[in-house]
């Protein structure tokens, strides 16, 4: 995984709630066995209209997406999270996250940020105002900046280290394989085994 | 101070646990299927590592295969190059499969409770969020990412923060023709799609004690709807009768010991949970979706809601946006809305005492003119059963279709979709906007309303379909 420290860059305002899995990549996109190329998928539905903001010139190359809270609810699909890194953003700011879409995200290093609903609107307000805006992610400091704003958000601290870091959550569990070898030695026998080893 | 039902499973789970570190937790149970896997495998092999546990894996293919002409090659070449690929890994790195055509071959959540892989007290993850179907018996299952998928294999842990706990204590009776699917709606209505976030529900109560392990799966399915990753009922007679002899339940003295250690798991008396949401079982009705997400529902006896009678601006907005959508007029009685198709399958209600509930109000009726009604089984032991009890000619003499087990049109991965604009009726778990095919519209039913709106050609509940008989008699 890619470290993440700090980030700024334009954003795109997404005025939507509930903004679930499928719409992010619908499931014709999960045929792919990759974890890369899913930027076209990226929203498709919605990109058919030439008026959705992810198509206005002036948001191209933005890498903030502020969207509405419930973002990312449905299904468990890791391919969201990728094809919001291919298409080229960052981190993702939203009121409420869904629980798996999170957990995706910060395995991938897509910084996503939970703010106040009214710091949401005013992020909004302001990139909606003016599309030059630059908004700033600092995970070091866990702040949010942008001009007028300046709000913290909570983050584990566990999850901070990993992603600063950049660390592989496989490695990390594999220090305690003899924690897992011990448990292993000490499951009941009537515990449920797919075939016979 | 005691413990819930979750605490309990949790705490028999826990490998390490250390200061500032989420709990690393042992997984007893790994469901593989052909989307979610592949980039997995592709981490292993890049590393170099190995899956830990086959003996606590299994892989079935489900959300691509088609439901015609199995016999034949499939037709889409991408999705016939993700199953090869999954039967590729599971050669590779020796994994058990059940491939299409093979007699436990079906939807994943269906095919782990029929094995009596499923059972109280596991943890149970898949790369699926509907692996919370599970926890019907007592298990602690969620659905996990890709990257989570690839450290179960290689790992058989998962470090995990623990989630609160919230009881959903549903008592009293269900009224005549109020399915378990309708109660999940109303939940989902009740608490939103966002309630049930950094929560483990447990479902509890009289009326949950009175479900078959089939309702209770389709309760604990789309705990995922309300946003909680998994959703819980704590194991009693019924699920200790479920498993009984099937053919991966504990026999001889495992049995007995899995018994005795499976009554300890219900929530203690003393036990607190995080958050308390009561329903009176009794005051529920057939319940129906009328916008783009599940906690989108109303009685099918209401009208369209008014998007202006919404308080948060946001959730007016979603209410805009879901009817424009959905083609739909505040106010309309959501009896006269029309569909195009019914759908009865999925990991919601696939099994077989959904498809006996449907096929016994289509007994000698038709399916109305101008409209599909698709029959898909959720897996191949149930289509086998079906078909024992002659449910399939029930289905085709009505003008239903039967179909061979799979996903199928519940998420629309293989040719089973919606033209666009086109309304469906289905007992499946999502409605988001193209979610069974591109401007598909999807309203969530029960089997029993699906089936009385296939007849009826719009929303219907059984009672309805009575009505129209009584008067067509007169």
């Amino acid at each position: 995984m890619e470290a993440f420290t700090t980030h700024t860059g334009r954003a795109v305002p997404l005025r939507r709630s509930n903004v679930d899995t499928d719409q992010i990549i619908p499931a014709h996109w999960l045929k792919k066995v990759t974890r890369d190329g899913f930027e076209d998928g990226l929203f498709e539905a919605w990109r058919k209209d030439s008026e959705f903001v992810l198509n206005r010139p002036e948001r191209q190359g933005a890498s903030v997406l502020v969207a509405g809270p419930d973002f990312g609810t449905g299904s468990s699909r890791e391919h969201a999270v990728w094809a919001l890194q291919n298409y080229g953003f960052q981190a993702v700011i939203s009121a409420r996250f869904a629980d798996i879409f999170r957990g995706n995200s910060l395995k991938n290093g897509l910084l996503t940020v939970v703010l106040p609903q009214e710091t949401v609107d005013a992020l909004w307000e302001l990139t909606e105002a003016d599309p030059t805006a630059e908004i700033t992610v600092d995970l070091e400091q866990r702040k949010v900046l942008a001009a007028g704003i300046d709000a913290d958000f909570e983050l584990d601290e566990n999850a901070r280290w990993r992603l600063l870091n950049g660390l592989d959550d496989i490695s990390l569990t594999l220090q305690n394989e003899a924690d897992i070898a011990a448990y292993e030695a000490a499951r009941p026998s009537f515990k449920p085994r797919t075939i016979t080893v | 101070m005691g413990r819930t039902l979750a605490e309990k499973v949790w705490d028999d789970h826990v490998v390490r646990r250390a200061e500032g570190e989420p709990d690393l937790l042992f997984i007893d149970l790994h469901l593989l299927h052909e989307v979610t896997s592949p980039q997995a495998f592709d981490g292993l092999r890049q590393n170099g590592r190995q899956v830990r546990r086959l003996d606590l894996t299994i892989a079935t293919e489900d959300h691509n295969t088609p439901t015609l002409d199995i016999d034949k090659p499939i037709a889409d070449p991408v999705s016939r190059a993700q199953l090869e690929t999954l039967r590729k890994n599971c050669a590779e790195f020796g994994v058990r499969l059940h491939p299409l055509g093979d007699v436990e071959q079906g939807v994943v959540h269906v095919v782990g409770p029929q094995l009596g892989l499923t059972q109280p007290g596991t943890t149970v993850v898949c790369g699926d969020s509907h692996t919370s179907t599970h926890g019907a018996f007592g298990a602690l299952a969620f659905g996990i990412g890709t990257s989570q998928v690839e450290h179960v294999l290689a790992t058989q842990t998962l470090p995990l923060a623990r989630p609160k706990t919230m009881a959903i204590t549903v008592d009293g009776e269900l009224p005549e023709d109020v399915t378990a699917k309708d109660l999940i709606l109303a939940i989902i209505a009740k608490i939103g799609t966002g309630g049930g976030q950094g929560y483990i529900l447990e479902y509890r109560g009289s009326a949950i004690e009175k479900l078959s392990m089939e309702a209770r799966m389709t309760i604990c399915n789309m705990s995922i709807e309300a946003g909680a990753r998994a959703g819980m009922i704590a194991p009693d007679e019924t699920t200790f009768a479920y498993l009984e002899g099937r053919a991966h339940a504990p026999e001889g003295e495992d049995w007995d010991a899995a018994v005795a250690y499976w009554k300890t798991l219900k929530s203690d008396e003393d036990a607190v949970f995080d958050a308390e949401v009561v329903i009176d079982a009794a005051s529920l009705a057939p319940f129906v979706t009328w916008g783009t997400n599940p906690g989108q529902g109303a009685p099918l006896s209401s009208n369209v809601p008014d998007p202006t009678s919404y308080e948060d601006a946001s959730e007016r907005l979603a209410a805009e946006k879901a009817l424009e959508y959905m083609g739909l007029t505040a106010g309309q009685p959501l009896r006269d809305i029309k569909v195009d198709t019914v759908f009865v399958g999925s990991c919601t209600n696939g099994r077989i005492e959904d498809l006996r509930n449907a096929a016994d109000l289509l007994k000698g009726r038709q399916v109305a003119d101008g409209v599909r009604m698709l029959v898909v089984p959720g897996s191949v032991r149930v289509a086998l059963q079906a078909l024992e009890e002659g449910l399939d000619k029930v289905f085709k003499e009505a003008g239903a279709e039967w179909r061979h087990a799979g996903c199928s049109m519940c998420l629309g991965m293989n040719p089973d979709q919606l033209a666009p604009g086109e309304r469906s009726a289905s007992t499946s778990n999502r409605n988001f906007e193209g979610r069974q095919g591109k401007g598909g519209r999807t309203h969530l039913v029960s089997p029993q309303v699906a089936a009385a709106t296939a007849v009826l050609g719009h929303l219907a509940s059984p009672a309805d379909l009575s009505d129209a008989t009584t008067t067509a008699g007169v």
